[in-house]
């Protein structure tokens, strides 16, 4: 092949051009990886050597009782929170730690907090219309007009969801469940890699649950989902893995009936097994 | 706040942010009524002979005018109030400083013509024996300078207070506070002499704008009719900014400002543009309230007088920009009829409006109208679900 070929064959001149943004590497298998995390309160360790796994793909649950760390754990993960020590890895290429909350939101960690915050003025359209990822300053933001593919990106989560009926409803008026699989779906919204849902089934009703678990186990797979959850019927509806966080480390992991037997969860949880 | 979709992507008016509000239905109601009232006042003003009883005197002309002014400043205010959420409590230093912005070249036009007939400088400063203009004043000789100072000098007080207020993050009441300290820190230093911009007597005894008398009734028309013109442009604007995606990122960082900032927003700036833009707007209402009015003084930096301004947008319905409109003239017209019959009992009546309003109407004037528009699509969509 003559030097000319090969110059016009090259489709990338110098690999610094390269956006730093580079997709998640998850080669390897894990798509996250705490290793011997610390974080201290005043004095008070709420995360103590926590080492911690989840696989691309997975579908993950995580339960403790309170003050086991787990929102402290979201909280690094996210970036809320810094840690004294460890690595907080995303795939291979990622350190989360040398990032801060919006660049780790943009590298696709969607997060869902316990208190659903959707915008109730706004109807349900706009609120996943705001939610999707697109260029995000002032000016672009004013003249910013859906593309049909935009538009039918909408109505695919909206579909997901389970909300196309509501969908020109102010969110105002959405029920305690409704909004929470609206906040889901604004998360979709930003194709994240990663969706880390904090107590979703709080407060709502058995068919909320039912709904929820089945939303939740239809994301795994496309996306690795960590649930941080209280109760026990829910987690063991939708777990694969579950790990148990205790005093700010792992206590056990497994599936849910190995967890359920181990002797030293069962302590922790002083019999708090019978709500299941 | 917007709740139905963008309109069918397929009519061109709704291409481009600007552009977009022209095919929205309130709009074309409001810019259909102003014009209308426009037009009214301006052939009842010219076609009737002054005895006439529907014969519109050009003194109810100006007073119209400043009417619309005042309409326009309740505008910006709504803009960041109804739909940013940002309880300003100082645009009425915004107003005013456009206002100033006018009066200075206004002043210049003056010529040697003053009192003390000096060719450069204003009566007040050979008063106090000043032997040249100050630096601030020059260009404003140049209309297109003094124009371009009308949107700019709000414009850039707006930039640096916006910049320091929403970087450090500073919200709700504590932001409304300092805006009025901004408004009562701008008060008082304009009626110091020293300031350059006339003491408390402030800019008087204009004769022409643009070469044309401001005593002229023409003159008086054409300045309620460019009132009417620049309400409507900025009316028009601020419609665009509510109706595209950057107003739903307001009303969204208004409810819930934490979460808009997750998504990526960068909600200090947002914050910052939109203010940027209504102060703005305030600047030219109150560049064209001047000559209408043929003063300007420290008392409209007045912290009194922007708390009005909030009275008549919340009384109108905020969060709707007709309303602000509504609100501004309805006050305005009352403040001027009570004035004149029970001049004590204006105050009065204000609070007592203010009160029953918040009382039985918390969505203002506006609510009246959307109430109804409401139960309306209720019952269709009701209609519609079987």
């Amino acid at each position: 092949m003559s030097l000319l070929d090969a110059l016009a064959d090259r489709d990338r001149v110098f690999d610094f051009l390269v956006p730093a943004a580079s997709p998640v590497d998850v080669r390897h298998g894990p798509i996250l990886y705490l290793e011997d995390v610390n974080v201290s309160f005043d004095g008070f360790k709420a995360i103590n050597n926590l080492n911690l796994t989840i696989n691309d793909g997975e579908l993950r649950c995580i339960i403790g009782p309170n003050g086991a760390g787990k929102t402290t754990m979201m909280d690094i993960i996210t970036g809320k929170t810094r840690p004294d020590s460890g690595q907080v890895w995303f795939g291979s290429r990622h350190n989360l730690l040398t990032k801060n909350e919006p660049e780790i939101a943009s590298l696709g960690i969607g997060r869902k907090f316990q208190k659903p915050t959707v915008f109730e003025a706004l109807s349900v359209f706009d609120n996943l219309e705001l939610a999707m990822s697109a260029d995000k300053r002032v000016l672009p933001t004013l003249t910013a007009r859906l593309s049909g593919e935009q538009r039918s990106r909408i109505d695919e989560v909206l579909e997901t969801i389970g909300l196309e009926a509501l969908c020109g409803r102010q969110a105002g008026i959405l029920s305690h469940g409704q909004k929470q699989w609206l906040e889901i779906g604004m998360l979709l919204m930003q194709r994240p890699r990663l969706l880390l849902v904090d107590e979703p089934v709080a407060g709502m009703t058995e068919q909320e649950m039912e709904r929820t678990a089945e939303l939740l186990t239809s994301l795994a797979g496309k996306q690795s989902v960590v649930v941080v959850e209280h109760d026990m019927g829910f987690v063991r509806s939708i777990a694969r893995q579950v790990t148990v966080l205790h005093q700010g480390s792992v206590l056990a992991e497994g599936t849910m009936d190995q967890v359920s037997n181990d002797p030293k969860v069962i302590e922790v949880y002083l019999g708090a097994e019978e709500e299941a | 706040m917007s709740l139905s979709n963008t309109p069918s992507s397929s009519s061109p008016l709704s291409n481009l942010w600007l552009t977009r509000p022209f095919s929205e239905r309130s709009t074309r109601i409001f810019l259909t009524v102003l014009a209308l009232a426009l037009a009214v006042v301006t052939v009842l003003h010219l076609a009737l002979p002054a005895g006439h009883p529907l014969h519109v005197s050009s003194y109810t002309v100006t007073l119209l005018g400043k009417y619309l002014c005042y309409a326009l400043l309740a505008v910006a205010v709504d803009l960041v109030w109804g739909y940013l959420g940002i309880l300003s409590l100082g645009h009425g230093a915004f107003f005013a400083l456009g206002g100033y912005a006018m009066g200075m070249y206004l002043m210049r036009q003056i010529g040697d013509r003053g009192v003390y007939g000096d060719p450069v400088l204003p009566d007040f400063m050979v008063f106090l024996n000043w032997d040249s203009l100050p630096w601030f004043w020059h260009g404003f000789d140049m209309a297109w300078f003094a124009f371009l100072m009308v949107m700019l000098a709000p414009g850039l007080l707006a930039l640096l207070f916006g910049f320091l207020a929403f970087r450090s993050r500073v919200t709700g009441v504590y932001l409304s506070i300092i805006t009025q300290a901004l408004t009562f820190a701008l008060m008082l230093a304009f009626f110091r002499n020293e300031m350059g911009f006339g003491g408390n007597n402030g800019l008087t005894d204009f004769r022409e704008l643009l070469g044309f008398d401001l005593r002229s009734d023409a003159t008086r028309l054409g300045l309620f009719l460019a009132s009417g013109v620049a309400l409507a442009l900025g009316y028009v604007v601020c419609r665009g900014i509510v109706g595209s995606k950057l107003g739903r990122v307001c009303v969204a960082s208004r409810d819930a400002e934490a979460r808009v900032r997750f998504l990526g927003y960068r909600v200090e700036r947002v914050q910052l543009c939109v203010f940027v833009v209504s102060a703005m707007l305030a600047g030219v209402a109150g560049s064209l309230y001047v000559p209408q009015v043929g003063i300007i003084n420290p008392s409209e930096f007045s912290p009194l007088f922007s708390i009005e301004v909030v009275v008549w947008v919340a009384l109108g319905g905020r969060g709707t920009l007709y309303g602000a409109v509504i609100g501004a003239i309805l006050v305005n017209y009352a403040k001027t009829v009570f004035t004149g019959v029970m001049p004590d009992a204006w105050l009065f009546a204000l609070g007592g409006l203010f009160v029953v309003v918040t009382v039985l109407l918390p969505k203002g004037i506006a609510g009246l109208m959307s109430r109804r528009r409401k139960a309306d699509s209720e019952t269709q969509l009701k209609e519609a679900t079987p």
